[in-house]
């Protein structure tokens, strides 16, 4: 379990780290939290020939609001984001999907802009973000640009981030008032990763559906916006048998991952049941 | 001094492990020390065409490279059993050798192994060996390997076959198969697990040319027989010019008993190079290579009348014992199964017919329980299926079986179909006290109701039998042991009366260092912390046969019973003198000897100054308080007990998930009731890991998919309910402290309870058997198959 060797840099700022990036060439690497990248390091699954630390940044790790959104620092941890009051009072499936990260020690130390660039299929940040309709923010040599999170997840740890770009910022409005949100997560039980997590934010009134947004991760090889099933149960009734009903559509069409914990039709079996689970809990 | 045997005494050892002061082996440096990294195949079966080492060897600061070619002379690590075939034929034992030099037979196998003066650099060097491997088919599972056309595994073992082996009486269990009214089969496999203690394995080899004296730093349960098999059947060097230290030992699991290639290459090397030199592994590695356990394919059947007595067990299995025999595989499925497979009950009739093969995989060896469990899974899993078959309460159905209480004093022991006597049992009474713990009667109005509801509750039971306290030598010698397996214990009492204990067991987890101390204060009636114990390394201990088998306390601590013995019997001379009575007036309790029905009186501390400063002295009587002593046993000791495990399955995704947990147990006497209990509570734990999670997946090329702690599942304390354990005491009547053992109880009896639970909770589903691990998919899959 020993890495290959690298260069280290530790800069600053983001210009900074931007720089030593293009100076670094291709194989070099950023280092957020380090809990994907480290592990797979030391498997010599990954050998960058030098490691960018963006630990040094002080402007990258904030939570707070600005204007009608939740802004979150990429350099916040995971504990930041579940400990944050802004987050709980108007994100309760952020808080549920964080505290299922990992364990204590991967909370504290895994970031959330380190997550979502390093795009696991089974993570469970990007799944709450295309739910709850966030923008992540990124910033390279040619400027800062904002990409919607279901558009940011591309493929199998493949992401709209462009070489030489870095992730500032995650941009999450605050949902309307009478918006509930939920993740629900069936656990890979070695890893903890998700074999199936959904994420939903839903506005209902009367016990109607009157706009939702669902998230899935853990099913394919990238997280997604599963319109079809936000289409079957937007302006239904929330009753046990109209979420079952629409629950049937969900991760249709998708190419759905399959492994020694979950076959594919157990998986999209899984993507059914807790579509369902989550709609009531966002109920 | 209050008594201290029976206390729950907090562990000694403790607070150096829990500051993180422990000493393992990875924590030794050694001056000059270089590192090993050891090349592994990436294959389970290849030939190697060729390697070349000439740009690692070339690296600033790489020391050496070796192949299998550069070691001549020796042959490889030996087993430490053998099983011959049933018609007599000796077992095919092919070498096992240090680095391979021709094929590769396991993804794993050694392949070369590089020296740098950094462990960076010698896993930088080994990127720069280029191996030309001939990829060869391979075959992972036990049936296969046996099938006419497999390929082999060694090219001088035909069919694969390392031994047959057959146990109990096949005529008479035909016969009684034929008068059955009803035969429950059962077809099932018995999963390989991975052993993965905590500390992976570390060695350390140390050659003194000025001395020429060897060390040897490893991670091992058993330094003594490491040593004994290193030097006479590996190496060839001499035994009293090698000195093996076992340090702190972070865990086992049985996977640390054997020797293995690493620790002779180690001293190889050493020797080779003039330095020491470490190789420590690292997880990937420890999956790979570290011997597993398990791993039976089995065909059961049990017969009954219309009564429910059972009539006759007849079992045919498929052993897979890897790619090489491991130090103590050819006895793990016969002598420590079959041997087993009477359970608690009366079964008048038992045949096994049984084929040990060779498979491209890792060895397998013990592993918590070893052999004992798969005994155990067998019986309970087709007991509760025969149960539902006859439409009898699965309580009643064993209740009807058990045997009746013994006490092996006034009753003589039970005399198993199978060859075992059992020393001493009151089984019905850990059962009654088990269901009454459970309230089992409120459970299945419980069950009832939550089925109204669309719930799933399930009910398990397992009651258990293990033949612990291994083992005595000559009858262990009789069926192939190549080994002794008493235990030597010398109990050093220093001239202000303080007293050091030297074991030939070996702690990696067991408390020794608090239990030891307990029954040594006891005894003598003096402090806690003024007894030490040492154990783990060769030159401070006479000898040792290590620890694992449930023997630490039968028969270590027996040993240390008898050293005890003499130092309170050499006391009494010297206190006789002193005190000017005749001995036979003395009794020594308390910490002193008194002549009876006076006060006068001497103390344990006043007599041990004696000892050394021998002014004032009996004739005849040598100075010193050293006594050494070795114990060899006179039977197997028989722990058993009963287990109920409570499951819900969730209907929607299929994951079961454990509501309660009820163990009896009885262990005999019991030194310190707490780590019982500790003990109790992680082996329950290891048997629901593999019930429910564990399980080494190999492809049809051989290839372990799931080497990782990312894809192999161990069990985690959120797994798990808080066990409720409690214990019936029928004393050993074997042995000085009365008993029998308790580091495998748990894994034996956990296993089988949760897989009959959640059969249990599926009852209505009509499904005979759900694969082990019960993972989420496959208990769902069953409920959509059984619908």
């Amino acid at each position: 379990m020993i890495p290959s060797s690298f260069a280290y840099h530790k800069p600053s700022t983001v210009d900074e780290a931007i720089q030593m990036l293009q100076d670094a060439g291709e194989d070099a690497k950023l280092l957020a939290g380090g809990h994907s990248l480290i592990p797979a390091m030391k498997l010599r699954m990954n050998s960058p020939s030098a490691l960018i630390d963006l630990r040094g940044i002080s402007g990258l790790r904030y939570i707070r609001q600005e204007g009608n959104a939740i802004a979150i620092g990429a350099a916040s941890t995971h504990h930041d984001i579940i400990d944050s009051n802004l987050v709980q009072s108007h994100l309760a499936m952020m808080v549920q999907a964080g505290s299922q990260i990992g364990d204590i020690q991967v909370r504290n130390m895994g970031t959330i802009g380190g997550s979502i660039a390093h795009a696991d299929p089974a993570a469970d940040w990007p799944a709450c973000l295309i739910a709850a309709d966030a923008s992540i923010e990124m910033k390279g040599p040619n400027g800062t640009r904002t990409v919607a999170a279901e558009d940011f997840f591309l493929g199998l740890y493949y992401t709209a981030l462009e070489e030489g770009e870095i992730i500032t910022e995650v941009k999450i409005p605050i949902p309307a008032p009478g918006t509930k949100s939920s993740y629900v997560k069936f656990h890979q039980p070695a890893s903890r990763f998700a074999i199936v997590g959904c994420a939903v934010m839903m506005k209902s009134s009367g016990g109607t559906c009157q706009s939702i947004r669902v998230g899935f991760t853990g099913v394919s090889d990238m997280a997604f916006r599963d319109t079809d099933l936000e289409d079957a149960i937007r302006g239904k009734e929330l009753s046990a048998a109209n979420v079952e009903a629409a629950s049937q559509v969900a991760a249709a069409g998708k190419d759905i991952l399959g492994d020694h914990f979950a076959s594919t039709d157990y998986r999209l079996h899984l993507a059914r049941v807790f579509a369902a689970r989550a709609i009531h809990a966002a109920s | 001094m209050a008594s201290l045997i029976g206390k729950p005494v907090k562990r000694v050892e403790d607070k150096r492990f829990i500051t993180g002061k422990g000493r393992y082996t990875d924590d030794i440096v050694l001056p000059g020390m270089v590192y090993a990294y050891i090349i592994r195949s990436p294959y389970a079966h290849a030939r190697i065409n060729s390697i070349d080492t000439s740009a690692a060897t070339a690296m600033d600061g790489v020391v050496a490279v070796f192949t299998g070619k550069d070691i001549t002379g020796i042959t490889g690590v030996p087993t430490g059993w053998q099983v011959n075939f049933k018609n007599g034929d000796t077992m095919k034992e092919p070498p096992h050798p240090l680095i391979v030099a021709d094929k590769v037979r396991h993804m794993g196998d050694n392949v070369a192994v590089v020296i740098a003066t950094s462990k960076e650099l010698a896993r930088d060097a080994a990127d720069m060996v280029e191996v030309d491997y001939e990829e060869l088919d391979a075959v992972a599972d036990a049936v296969k390997a046996v099938a006419a056309g497999a390929p082999l595994v060694h090219d001088d073992v035909p069919n694969n076959i390392a031994f047959d082996f057959e146990l109990g009486d096949k005529a008479k269990t035909d016969e009684m198969m034929a008068k059955a009214d009803h035969i429950t089969t059962l077809e099932f496999t018995n999963q390989r697990i991975i052993p993965n203690a905590i500390e992976p394995r570390c060695a350390i080899g140390d050659y003194n040319s000025a001395t020429d004296r060897y060390t040897l730093y490893t991670t091992s349960q058993n330094p003594h027989l490491t040593r004994l098999l290193m030097c006479a059947f590996v190496l060839g060097i001499p035994e009293h010019k090698v000195r093996v230290v076992s340090p702190d030992v972070g865990g086992g699991f049985g996977s640390k008993i054997f020797h293995y290639t690493e620790e002779a290459l180690m001293i190889w090397i050493s020797q080779r190079i003039g330095r020491p030199v470490k190789w420590n592994s690292d997880r990937s590695e420890a999956f790979m290579t570290d011997a597993h356990g398990r791993d039976h394919i089995t065909k059961a059947e049990l017969g009954l009348d219309s009564e429910g007595n059972f009539l006759a067990l007849r079992i045919n299995t498929h052993a897979n014992l890897g790619a090489y025999l491991s130090t103590f595989a050819p006895c793990v499925p016969t002598y420590l199964h079959a041997t087993l497979l009477q359970g608690l009950y009366t079964t008048p009739a038992i045949y096994i017919d049984l084929t040990a093969a060779f498979t491209h995989t890792t060895p397998v060896d013990a592993l918590r329980g070893a052999g004992r469990p798969e005994a155990t899974f067998l019986l309970e899993r087709i007991i509760e299926n025969a149960a539902r078959e006859i439409g009898m309460d699965p309580t009643e159905l064993r209740r009807k079986n058990l045997i009746p209480p013994f006490d092996g004093v006034n009753e003589p022991g039970y005399q198993t179909q199978v060859a075992l006597q059992y020393d001493s049992g009151n089984y019905e009474a850990v059962l009654d006290k088990a269901l009454d713990m459970f309230d089992y009667k409120g459970f299945r109005e419980r069950q009832k109701a939550a089925k109204a509801e669309g719930k799933l509750l399930g009910v398990g039971f397992s009651t258990y039998i293990e033949a612990c306290g291994i083992a005595p030598s000559a009858v262990v010698g009789a069926l192939g042991a190549r080994a002794g397996l008493y235990e030597s214990a010398q109990v050093r009492v220093q001239p202000t009366g303080k007293v050091s204990v030297y074991t030939g067991s070996h702690s990696h987890g067991q408390g020794h260092e608090t239990t030891f101390a307990q029954i040594v204060a006891d005894k003598f009636g003096i402090n806690l912390e003024d007894v030490e114990v040492v154990h783990g390394d060769s030159e401070a201990v006479a000898f040792g046969m290590g620890t694992y088998g449930s023997r630490s306390l039968a028969v270590g601590g027996s040993a240390i019973m008898k050293s005890i013995d003499k130092v309170i019997q050499k006391g009494a001379k010297i206190a006789a003198h002193k005190l000017e009575a005749n001995e036979d007036d003395l009794e020594f309790a308390n910490g002193a000897w008194t002549v009876k029905g006076t006060d006068k009186s001497i103390g344990f501390g006043d007599i041990a100054l004696t000892a050394y400063v021998p002014h004032d002295y009996p004739a005849g009587v040598e100075p010193g308080m050293d006594f050494a002593s070795f114990y060899d046993p006179t039977n197997f000791t028989y722990p058993f007990g009963a287990h109920i495990a409570e499951v819900e399955v969730d209907k929607d995704t299929g994951k079961v998930k454990i509501v309660r947990y009820v163990a009896v147990d009885d262990v005999g006497n019991v030194i310190n009731p707490m780590i019982v209990d500790g003990q109790l509570h992680g082996g329950i734990a290891h048997g629901i890991g593999q019930a429910l999670l564990e399980g080494a997946i190999y492809d049809d090329d051989g290839q372990l998919i799931n080497g990782s702690f990312m894809d192999y599942t161990m069990p985690r304390a959120d797994d798990l309910p808080s066990f409720e354990v409690d214990r019936t005491v029928t004393p050993c009547p074997h042995n000085p402290l009365g008993v029998k053992g308790a580091g495998e109880a748990g894994t034996i009896a956990s296993t089988p309870a949760i897989v009959n639970a959640v059969l249990d909770a599926l009852s209505d589903y009509g499904i005979k058997d759900i694969k082990m691990p019960l993972t989420p998919e496959r208990v769902w899959r069953a409920m959509q198959n059984g619908k």
